[in-house]
């Protein structure tokens, strides 16, 4: 049977690994390479590594700082931030990700999925969707978090899926950070509305958030990022209390 | 030598670290003397079949392989993409024809009834029972979790071939073996302590 996935999110800029809340207030947590080395040495499931203003600041990805970080990997790797085109993607691939997210240029240019997921196969390419709620409904945002779209992520995400997106990672603005809990009716909405899977992302807070993601959001996998630099949870006791409701993962 | 087949398709360079983490020296080539001089050869790869195919036959690969191994027996492991290849055909975007070293078919996940809700690809952590009696899992019991990321897999008729199965909605085949011809649906290269295992396993064999 399939493991539910446990995902730390690495975010930063110029090498040094940062935490954002609600996307904003930029601090500085350390080194790229001692923060994926620990990763490494739990061994995680799964990583993610993005940076988080490579399409504000209108830049590519340092592919020298990336490739230095990747040598030290050993466990399946996406990667993302500022990623505009196929040879961007292509890369990356090359230099040891496993798969591609893909945000800003995604919403830009939709039929960048298709000739992305064309070229690469449908399992390489993420779509990273960043959501904020605006009143009873939800807005999709982009360039990290600047720039409304106007679009809903239930239509945003389905319409990822059907230009060949294989994965979607949906990640709450209002949570970034906080470490208050999941948007669980925001995960739900999208991970009922598709039929790939949907790793939901921003604001686990305790080791009960990450069960009601999977349990109540329906999510297929689950990425933090604060809880594991700011607090003594690890992956493992995550995944060790979600075993306890029932949740199959790999110990 | 160890030559992994840089055919344009995807993660080589894990699998050049994997190797090398097991202490082999492995080189990543699209120049037909390092196939046929090879000690053991690994084809990898993610993406689309048609894609695969068309580019081993670009880089004028496909008379290489088969000489290297299926003349002269050269160990060979095929990964994702690269075990499906061996097959006779896939229906990936099309109808394509295969290596056809094996019999055995590539199909798309198909879900029915209780499983109707099944995501597609099948990403992540799962089990692969493994045949005791297949080198490549030796001193691994009977079932170890690794890593998966496809959305098509290989289906065949003889059985014997089969050496792990995995269950995702239904069982279906993760790994394959004859003679010298090995494949896993799963990336040993990303399956941590497992997948090394199994590298180590393999190295054994193209050392006997």
């Amino acid at each position: 049977m399939l493991k539910t996935r446990i995902i730390p999110t690495v975010l930063f800029k110029n090498g040094i690994v940062v935490k954002t809340k609600k996307f904003s207030e930029h601090r500085n947590i350390g080194s790229c390479i001692n923060t994926v080395r620990v990763y490494n040495a739990r061994e995680v499931d799964e990583l993610i590594f993005i940076d988080t203003d490579a399409t504000k600041e209108m830049r590519g990805l340092p592919i020298a700082i990336v490739r230095e970080v990747l040598d030290e990997c050993f466990m399946p790797l996406t990667v993302g931030g500022g990623v505009k085109t196929t040879e961007d993607i292509n890369a990356l691939l090359k230099i040891g990700a496993d798969k591609v997210s893909i945000n800003s240029e995604a919403v830009k240019r939709p039929d960048f999925i298709s000739e992305a997921a064309k070229v690469f196969g449908s399992q390489s390419i993420v779509i990273s969707i960043d959501a904020k709620r605006n009143g009873g409904s939800y807005e999709v945002f982009t360039e990290s978090a600047t720039k409304p779209s106007g679009m809903d992520p239930v239509f945003w995400a389905k319409k990822c899926e059907k230009l060949g997106a294989g994965e979607i990672l949906i990640n709450s603005i209002d949570h970034d950070g906080m470490m208050d809990g999941f948007d669980i009716e925001l995960i739900k909405q999208v991970s009922d509305a598709v039929n790939i899977p949907v790793i939901a992302c921003g604001g686990a807070g305790n080791l009960d958030d990450f069960t009601k993601a999977i349990k109540e959001g329906h999510a297929s996998a689950v990425s933090a990022s604060s809880i594991f630099l700011f607090t003594q949870t690890t992956p493992e006791n995550v995944k060790m209390h979600m075993a306890k409701s029932g949740i199959n993962v790999r110990i | 030598m160890i030559t992994v087949v840089d055919y344009g398709m995807g993660n080589i360079r894990s699998v050049l670290k994997a190797f090398s983490a097991v202490g082999a020296d492995a080189v990543s080539s699209r120049n037909p003397e390092h196939i046929l001089e090879a000690d053991a050869i690994i084809l990898p790869g993610v993406g689309a079949f048609g894609d695969g195919m068309a580019n081993l036959r670009k880089y004028g690969l496909l008379e290489p392989l088969t000489t290297s191994i299926i003349k002269n027996k050269t160990p060979f492991l095929g990964i994702c993409l690269g075990m499906q290849l061996i097959a006779r055909d896939s229906n990936e975007l099309g109808s394509f024809e295969g290596l056809g070293w094996i019999d055995a078919k590539v199909r798309r996940f198909k879900f029915e009834g209780a499983h109707s809700n099944l995501k597609i690809p099948h990403i992540g952590w799962n089990e692969a029972r493994m045949s005791n009696d297949c080198p490549l899992f030796e001193g691994m019991g009977d079932s170890a979790n690794v890593y998966f990321v496809h959305s098509f897999h290989m289906i065949t008729e003889d059985k014997s071939l089969e050496k792990a199965i995995t269950e995702y909605g239904y069982d279906f085949t993760s790994a394959i073996q004859t003679e010298n011809l090995f494949a896993t649906q799963f990336h040993p290269e990303k399956s941590q302590k497992a997948g090394l295992a199994i590298l180590r396993n393999f190295l054994k064999i193209v050392r006997m």
